[in-house]
This record gives C-alpha cells, sequence and structure tokens, in this order.
C-alpha cells in the first residue's frame, strides 16, 4: 500500500522535474543569449529594417523566449496536489 | 484648456473607479464568486512591478543611455522561467505556513525568529522609503506639469517651497488616506485582499493602454513610424552613440549587474511578495503568469525608444526634462484628451506601487516590528487584553502614514537630485539583500539564524554607507568631502570606490560589495554556527515542502496539547469571535468531532491555530502566544534530527531497506532452525540405526555363541535379523532420498500411470506390516481409472509412506485402515483414513517438514527417521497436487492428496 503511494509522488516528482529542468536550461540559454559576449557580437552600427541591430537582437530574443516559455509551459503537462487548491 | 478642477475632477474620479472595482471584487470574493482566481487577473496585478519608474522614468533612462533601461525587464523576463522553480516554492511554502509577509517568509524559515522579522522589516522600509518618494515625484511633477497645459514648464526645486503648499506633500497624504481606506478596511488584516487585487489588474491595464497610445502617438503622429525616428536620430552624434553599447567593458558588467538586480527585485520586493505569493489564489495561474508576465513587460517597453529619441529630437535640447516626455510629448502637440490621459496613466502606475508596498510594509511593521515588541512589555500585558483585532489594525493604519510620509521627506531632501531611475536602483540594492537569506533558504537546509541575521545585517550596512551616505552628502547633511576624500581623510573607505573598486558605477559598486559581504556572511556563519531543534525543523519543511506537502497539517512542530479553550480565546483576540469560530468549526468538521465536546487540543490543532494566528500577527510572534498556553515543550532536538535527517523519500527507501533486511533476518533464522533440525535428524537417525544394529549384533552373538541352540529359536532369531535389517535398508534408503529431492538430483520417470494398480502393489509391499498388527484394509476403488501421467515407482512410494504410517498409528487392537480413490472433475483424490492416535492441531501444521517427529510421550519415540511425510510431499508437490491431514486426538486421521489429470 505504501509503495504505491510512493510511486505516485514520484511520479508526479519526476514530472514535474523535466518542465523544471527545460524551463531552467532555457533560463541558462537565455543568460548566455542576453549577457557578454553574445551580446557584443551585435554591438554594431548596423541598422536592419530600419531598426538599430542591438535593439532588434534583443527585442526579438526577448520574444523567442517568451514563446519557449510558454511552449515548454504548454507541453510538459503535470498536476498540483488538489489539497492546495 | 486644462483646468486645475478638470484635472483634480479626473483624479478623483478615477481613484473612485479603483474603489468601485475593490467594492465589487471583495463583495465577489465574500460569495464565493471570485473575479480575481484566474491566471490573467494574476498576471495582471503581478505588473505592478511596472511602476511610474516604468511610466516615466524609462524614457528618461533611454534618452540618457540608449539600451540601458532595457536590464530592469529582462531581469524579471528571465526570472520568469526559473519562475516554476522559485516562486512555486514560495507559494507553496507560504501557503502552508500562511506567510502573510516577505519577514515573515525569512522569520519562519530560520526558526520563527522575531530578531531576523524585525531586521528584514527594518531593511525593507529603509528599502522601500527611496522607491515610494519616487511615485510621489512623478505624480506631483506631472500634476505641476500638466496644470500648466498647454505651456510647457519645468517645475521648480522643491525644497523652495514651504511644505504646507507643496503639491507632493498633499499627494503623499492623499495616497495615504486612500491606501488606509483602501487596504484596511477589513477587521480581519489575515484573508487576501482579492478587491486589492482587482484594482491593481485594472491598474495595469489603464497604465498599459496610456503608455501605447502615447507611443504610436509619438511613433506614428509626430513621425511616420520607427525608421523614420531612428533615420532622424541617426542625423544626431549624440543619439547616433546610444545605438550601441560602446566598446567598453563597463557597461556590459552594469548591464548584467542591472539583470540580476531586477531578477531579484521582482521576486523580493515587498510588493511583488504581496502580489506573487501572499495574494496568490492558485499556484497552477503561474503556468500562464510565468510566460503573459514579460509579455507585458515586452509591450511595456516597445515603445521606450522611439518617445525618447522623439523626445530628444522634439524639444532639441530645451530643458524639458527627459523623464516627464510621455507627459510633455502630448502637451507640446496640443492633445488635451491624450494627456490627461498619461496623467492618469501615470498615476494608476504609481498609485498601484505605493498601495501594495505600503500595505504590505505595514503589515510588517505590524506584526514583525510593533507586536513582538509590545508583546515583551510585560506592563503593556498585551496578553491578556481583550479582542486586539481593532487595535492591529490601527497599528496598521498609523504605519501607512508613517511611511508615506518618511516617502515624502526622503523626496523632499534627497529625491529631487536624482532621476527616476536612479532612486528605484537605490530601492532594488537593498531588496536584493533578500536574495542569500530567501534563496539560501530554500534550497540549502545548512542555513542558520545567525548566518542569515548577519548577512543581512552586513549587507544593509554596506547598503547604507555605499548608497544612501552619499545622498544624504548630496542633499547637504554630510559634507562633500566624505565622498570625495572618504570618511577621516581615509581613501580607501570613499563609499563610491570603497577599497579602490573602480570602473563600475554607483549601483553596480553597491550591488557587488553588498551581494559579496552578504553571500560570505550569510554562508561562512551558517557553516559555523549550529542550528536549534526548530530551525533544523523549519529548515527541512521549507527545503522539502514538496514532500511535506501532501499532508500539509503534518508541517507542525507542536507535540504538546492546549486545553481548547485557552486556544480559543487567544485567536478570539487576535482574529476577532467572528472568524475564530467559523475557522474552528472548519476545523472541528474536517476532523469530524464536536467543539463542545472537545475539552484538549491535540498537536495537530494546536499547530492549526498557531498557522491561523501567523495569518494576523506573523509567525515568530504566533509561536511566542501559542507557546504560552501549550503545556509540553516543543520537540526535542533528538526527535527532530530523527524525522528530518533525510527526507521523506529517503526514508521511505530506508524502510524498504528495513523490509529486505528483516525479511533476510526471517530467512537467516529459519536456515538456523532447519541446521538444528538437522543435527537433531543426526542423532535421530544415528540412534535409529543403532537399535536395529544392536538388536542384530546381539542376536548374531547369541547365535554364535550357542551352537546347539534349537531349530525353532534360531528361525525366530534370524526372523529378527531379516526384520531388523529390513528396517536398516529402509531407512537408509529413505536418507537417500531425501537428500536426492532435496538436491534435485532426482530423476522421475514419467509414463501414463494406472492408480488402481499403484494402490494394490502398495499395499502388497506393506502387506506383512499390516498382518503383523493384524489391521483389517478395506479398499474403495471404482471399476474404472483415468490414467494419470507420473512417475509410478514413486508414487507407490508415496502410498507406501502413507499406509506404514497409518499401520504405525493404528492401535495394536482392531486397527482399520481405509484407502479411498475417487474421480474428480480434473484430479484424482485419494483418502488414507486410519483409526489409530490421530495427531494433535499443533503437529498437523509441521508433520510435512523434513526432519520432524511427532514425539508423543505416551507411545514413546516413534520408528522411522521422521523424512517419510516429507518425502511423500516433495513428490506429490512435483506431480502438481496436494497433500493435506485431517486429523483429531484419539480419533485416527484422515491423509488426503490430489494428483491432477
Amino acid at each position: 500500500m505504501t509503495l504505491t503511494f510512493l510511486y505516485s509522488i514520484e511520479e508526479i516528482m519526476i514530472k514535474d522535474k523535466v518542465k523544471g529542468k527545460r524551463l531552467v536550461g532555457l533560463f541558462l540559454l537565455g543568460c548566455l543569449l542576453f549577457n557578454f559576449p553574445i551580446l557584443s557580437l551585435f554591438n554594431l552600427k548596423i541598422i536592419v529594417f530600419g531598426i538599430p541591430l542591438l535593439y532588434l537582437y534583443i527585442f526579438l530574443i526577448w520574444f523567442i523566449f517568451i514563446v519557449f516559455i510558454y511552449l515548454i509551459v504548454k507541453f510538459s503537462k503535470e498536476t498540483t496536489p488538489q489539497i492546495l487548491k | 484648456m486644462l483646468k486645475t478642477e478638470a484635472i483634480l475632477f479626473f483624479s478623483f474620479g478615477y481613484m473612485g473607479l479603483l474603489f468601485a472595482i475593490a467594492f465589487f471584487g471583495d463583495r465577489h470574493a465574500k460569495i464565493g464568486r471570485s473575479i480575481v482566481s484566474n491566471p490573467y487577473i494574476y498576471t495582471l496585478s503581478l505588473a505592478v512591478f511596472c511602476t511610474a519608474w516604468t511610466f516615466y522614468g524609462s524614457v528618461g533612462r533611454a534618452a540618457a543611455t540608449g539600451i540601458g533601461f532595457l536590464p530592469i525587464y529582462i531581469g524579471p523576463t528571465l526570472m520568469a522561467a526559473l519562475g516554476w522553480l522559485v516562486l512555486r516554492k514560495i507559494i507553496r511554502i507560504s501557503k502552508i505556513h500562511r506567510i502573510t509577509s516577505i519577514a515573515d517568509f525569512i522569520a519562519s524559515r530560520y526558526g520563527k525568529s522575531s530578531t531576523l522579522a524585525s531586521v528584514v522589516t527594518i531593511i525593507a522600509v529603509f528599502g522601500v522609503i527611496p522607491y515610494i518618494s519616487l511615485q510621489l515625484k512623478a505624480i506631483s511633477t506631472s500634476f505641476l506639469i500638466i496644470k500648466e497645459y498647454p505651456i510647457i514648464t519645468m517645475p521648480g526645486h522643491f525644497a523652495e517651497i514651504p511644505v504646507l503648499k507643496d503639491t507632493a506633500f498633499y499627494v503623499a497624504l492623499l495616497l495615504a488616506i486612500f491606501t488606509i481606506l483602501f487596504g484596511t478596511r477589513h477587521l480581519d488584516a489575515t484573508e487576501r485582499h482579492e478587491g486589492l487585487v482587482a484594482a491593481i489588474a485594472f491598474e495595469s491595464i489603464i497604465k498599459l493602454i496610456a503608455f501605447l497610445a502615447v507611443g504610436i502617438f509619438v511613433t506614428y503622429g509626430i513621425y511616420n513610424g520607427f525608421g523614420d525616428i531612428i533615420e532622424k536620430a541617426k542625423a544626431i552624434p549624440e543619439l547616433k552613440q546610444s545605438f550601441t553599447m560602446g566598446t567598453l567593458s563597463g557597461p556590459y558588467i552594469n548591464w548584467s549587474i542591472y539583470i540580476f538586480l531586477s531578477m531579484m527585485a521582482v521576486l523580493f520586493l515587498p510588493r511583488q511578495f504581496q502580489i506573487a505569493v501572499v495574494e496568490n489564489v492558485d499556484e497552477d495561474h503561474l503556468k500562464k503568469a510565468i510566460w503573459l508576465f514579460p509579455l507585458y513587460l515586452l509591450a511595456i517597453n516597445i515603445f521606450v525608444l522611439p518617445i525618447a529619441f522623439g523626445g530628444l529630437l522634439h524639444f532639441n535640447g530645451g530643458n524639458v526634462d527627459a523623464d516627464t516626455f510621455v507627459l510633455t510629448l502630448p502637451m507640446s502637440e496640443k492633445k488635451e484628451v491624450l494627456a490627461l490621459f498619461v496623467f492618469i496613466g501615470g498615476m494608476s502606475a504609481a498609485t498601484g506601487m505605493v498601495i501594495v508596498a505600503t500595505i504590505a510594509i505595514s503589515t510588517m511593521i505590524c506584526n514583525d516590528l510593533v507586536m513582538p515588541i509590545l508583546l515583551r512589555m510585560s506592563f503593556f500585558n498585551l496578553a491578556t487584553k481583550g479582542d486586539l483585532s481593532n487595535f492591529l489594525l490601527t497599528i496598521r493604519r498609523g504605519s501607512i502614514m508613517l511611511v508615506l510620509l518618511m516617502g515624502y521627506v526622503y523626496f523632499r531632501f534627497i529625491g529631487e537630485y536624482y532621476t527616476l531611475v536612479s532612486i528605484g536602483l537605490i530601492s532594488f540594492t537593498a531588496v536584493a539583500q533578500f536574495a542569500p537569506a530567501i534563496i539560501g533558504g530554500i534550497f540549502w537546509k545548512g542555513g542558520t539564524r545567525l548566518g542569515a541575521l548577519s548577512g543581512l545585517i552586513l549587507g544593509f550596512l554596506v547598503w547604507v554607507y555605499t548608497l544612501v551616505f552619499p545622498s544624504l552628502v548630496q542633499a547637504g547633511f554630510l559634507p562633500k568631502r566624505f565622498v570625495t576624500e572618504g570618511p577621516f581623510n581615509l581613501e580607501l573607505l570613499r563609499p563610491f570606490q570603497l577599497f579602490g573598486l573602480q570602473g563600475f558605477d554607483h549601483i553596480t559598486h553597491a550591488v557587488f560589495w553588498t551581494m559579496l559581504i552578504n553571500v560570505a556572511a550569510y554562508v561562512g556563519v551558517s557553516l559555523f554556527s549550529r542550528a536549534s531543534a526548530i530551525e533544523h525543523t523549519q529548515a527541512a519543511f521549507f527545503v522539502d515542502v514538496f514532500e511535506y506537502s501532501e499532508k500539509p497539517e503534518k508541517s507542525s512542530f507542536w507535540r504538546g496539547t492546549a486545553s481548547v479553550r485557552d486556544l480559543k480565546s487567544l485567536l478570539r483576540r487576535f482574529l476577532g469571535k467572528k472568524k475564530t469560530d467559523k475557522e474552528l468549526s472548519v476545523y472541528a468538521k474536517e476532523h469530524n468531532f464536536i467543539l463542545k465536546n472537545k475539552l484538549t487540543a491535540d498537536a495537530d490543532m494546536v499547530s492549526y491555530a498557531e498557522k491561523l494566528l501567523a495569518g494576523a500577527i506573523g509567525s515568530a510572534s504566533a509561536r511566542v502566544m501559542v507557546s504560552s498556553v501549550v503545556k509540553e515543550e516543543p520537540l526535542g532536538i533528538d526527535e527532530v534530527m530523527d524525522i528530518l535527517d533525510e527526507t521523506r523519500v529517503v526514508i521511505a527507501y530506508s524502510r524498504e531497506l528495513e523490509r529486505a533486511t528483516a525479511e533476510l533476518q526471517a530467512a537467516n533464522k529459519r536456515l538456523k532452525e532447519l541446521d538444528r533440525l538437522k543435527d537433531e535428524f543426526i542423532s535421530t537417525v544415528t540412534h535409529e540405526l543403532r537399535t536395529p544394529l544392536t538388536s542384530v549384533r546381539s542376536i548374531a552373538e547369541i547365535l554364535h555363541e550357542n551352537p546347539k541352540i534349537d531349530d525353532a529359536q534360531k528361525k525366530s532369531f534370524s526372523a529378527i535379523i531379516i526384520k531388523e535389517t529390513d528396517r536398516l535398508t529402509r531407512l537408509i534408503v529413505q536418507v537417500l532420498d531425501f537428500q536426492k529431492i532435496e538436491s534435485g538430483k532426482i530423476q522421475f520417470e514419467i509414463s501414463r500411470v494406472d492408480f488402481k494398480e499403484v494402490i494394490k502393489d502398495a499395499i502388497s509391499a506393506t502387506s506383512r506390516l499390516i498382518e503383523d498388527k493384524n489391521i483389517k484394509v478395506i479398499l474403495n476403488l471404482p471399476d474404472s481409472i483415468t490414467l494419470i501421467d507420473g512417475d509410478r515407482d514413486r508414487l507407490i512410494q508415496v502410498m507406501v509412506n502413507l499406509i506404514s504410517n497409518a499401520v504405525k498409528f493404528c492401535y495394536n487392537i482392531g486397527g482399520i485402515i481405509s484407502v479411498d480413490l475417487t474421480t474428480k472433475t480434473n484430479h484424482l483424490k485419494i483418502n488414507v483414513k486410519d483409526n489409530g492416535i490421530g495427531i494433535s492441531r499443533k503437529n498437523q501444521k509441521i508433520i510435512f517438514q523434513e526432519f520432524r517427529q511427532v514425539k508423543d510421550s505416551s507411545m514413546g519415540r516413534p520408528a522411522g527417521s521422521g523424512l517419510g511425510l516429507a518425502i511423500t510431499k516433495k513428490i506429490i508437490d512435483f506431480h502438481k497436487g496436494k497433500i493435506r491431514v485431517k486429523s483429531k486426538p484419539g480419533k485416527g486421521s484422515t491423509f488426503s492428496f490430489t494428483l491432477p489429470l
């Protein structure tokens, strides 16, 4: 009886961890892309579509980052114990 | 023309609308149809992060540094990705422990320490004051500007105006009254403020729309889109410069530090904690909020650069403050309505922050600063006073007023010398001091109260030294030499270049030193100090919250009991009678007891009461109060260590291990038992061997020594010899058989077997035994029988064993043995029945085990090795049959077995 109980918690924890790990991975990637030295690669006096490259890069990465959070949350499902609702 | 009266009319109208929304939200909450319980409202309320700083200040910052305003929003975006890991954990912990503020959170983690709670509160108050002054500055400046519409003038120095004529003073007063009316309407301060959240969410919509409206107007109304503005800005060298970050490394470091600062701020600013954690309705709302919130930030930032460049181009270096571009651009284009809307938008950004921040701070001041002091002052005798909930509210209201007035004072003397963003960053640096204690506290069990205390205090002192003192210099309270040459002319101690560290801006410099010292003290002192029992408990409850939260009531510390009456009157004093009775009856219902009949509250109920109380007066004070009515001590250190050294999962694994060990021990015990039985068996067998051997030998001796013995006697002697050697042979064959079966060496030879034949063969093999005892044998055999698959010789052995056993059990006179054979649907059933001495119930259980003999004192030692039935059972097992015994002592026994067809 304890065994099945444990298993279900573990299962939830594992699923939780998958989502958590993906988001941590995304966070680390974001830290990389929004900081030196990657940022310096786009720190050029170039204007693309009428917008300075650096601005374009930051806003674009920003938007893509949000889309990725959305995708990760949407496609790794798990539940929160009812107790806490 | 915009008249002052019109502006005031709209301002108060807007405030009234907020009230209406809050009222509406609270009413819905009361009837159980929450309007704030959805992820979109939650996200919008999180956007209280965007204050007047964002609304007015970002443009000012962008005008000066290009993209320098952005890290403040990229940080929270990155943090959103971590939100699932960090914020969710904080929310879960806070829900279980009924935590109502950030001070409560830190204090609760480190053993419900009231000292720690006070320290955190003091840091939070000092940290938030510049931030509030920023909002006051923004509202009063924007009011003074829009009042002069359509003429654009920058307000002069506030310090020259008498306080009573200062707009900012009245703004502060109005905001204080508004917040008091708004945030402390209810007598119970423990519930979430649903109406407040609804109003904040509404404010977030207004400020976003207002900002986007200005952005679109500037970009597409004054200019022809982004490209046009950039094209025009490119022509001016100073503006073109801000297209990039420059080539030095300094800006990159500042950039990264600001990202870090804003990451911490979005979690640990008291108002963010209030909205994101305390007011959170459902943890699952995070799932949407962690991408919607960054999206909101992105949206409100898109037009910052166009407005900044547009303003710089438009006013062409005139003396218009870039912090006011959002308002002055529509004004200069004579857009009356838009200007008014922007003013309202800016007000919504500022009021949202002020309301939530002061409510959060006032709760902390009341619960964590005033309460513990009052509880300690014995002459005040708080613990014995009646209903205290009104008293608590008064403290809260007083502290709201105090905080806003302090914000005003800061603004008047210091704030006006700084831009909006640089004031805000001072606050960010202050709240970043909470980061090590909280992040460390929820992921590392080793952090101790002393560690957290030293980290916080040292970090705070360095913050005061590197950021607050210089601003006092600016305001003229300290001599300029303090900054330029250092105190007492010690150059190493210059607050902006502490220990000679150079090349950073003031904020980055301060963040570096405060965080370095804070983290070092937190970790270092934690490693070298000893945690008390309650710290251990809380550490485990916090770090392993997801394991414990399956059963929230288990997250308790009390072992003792209290009388329900004491507990009730304690709760009533702080929560009021109505709420106490309601909460307790809910608890009683959940745990199936009637409150009136209950006299003693068990540990579980005590800790429930403690958590209820913690919601009203903070965890540290709640613990003190509850311990005054609880009879027993809290858990001792050993018990706590037992529970906590490992997480529940590990404990579960170790239980598994214990179970396996127990199995092993049982197996070992059985082996030892078998060993003992084997010894016994050997002694039995040797005894059995010696008896016939002795008789054979003595008879042989008689025959040898008396050659003249007569024939009749000779014959009877030799008959005995034959019988005894038979017995010997049988014994040896059995031992060999058993050994073979045990080691699996036996070869069964399977063929089609007629069991009637088997029985007949067995009877004839045992005929001499039967005749010796004059036993009558009755055979009940069917006429025809289905053949079965089996080893004929072994099956004969089974029958021989059973029959000879039956013979053995029979009395010497009048023994009857009956053998029945019947065919059932899928098996043969064979009964061997005797009318002998029978077997006791106890012995029935063991006779099929090897080396077991039924010892009966009246019958003496039975003949045989004790292996017969064990062998029989093994053979029947091999044939996939079953053997059973039915017997009553004195009434004979029946052995029956089945053989599948």
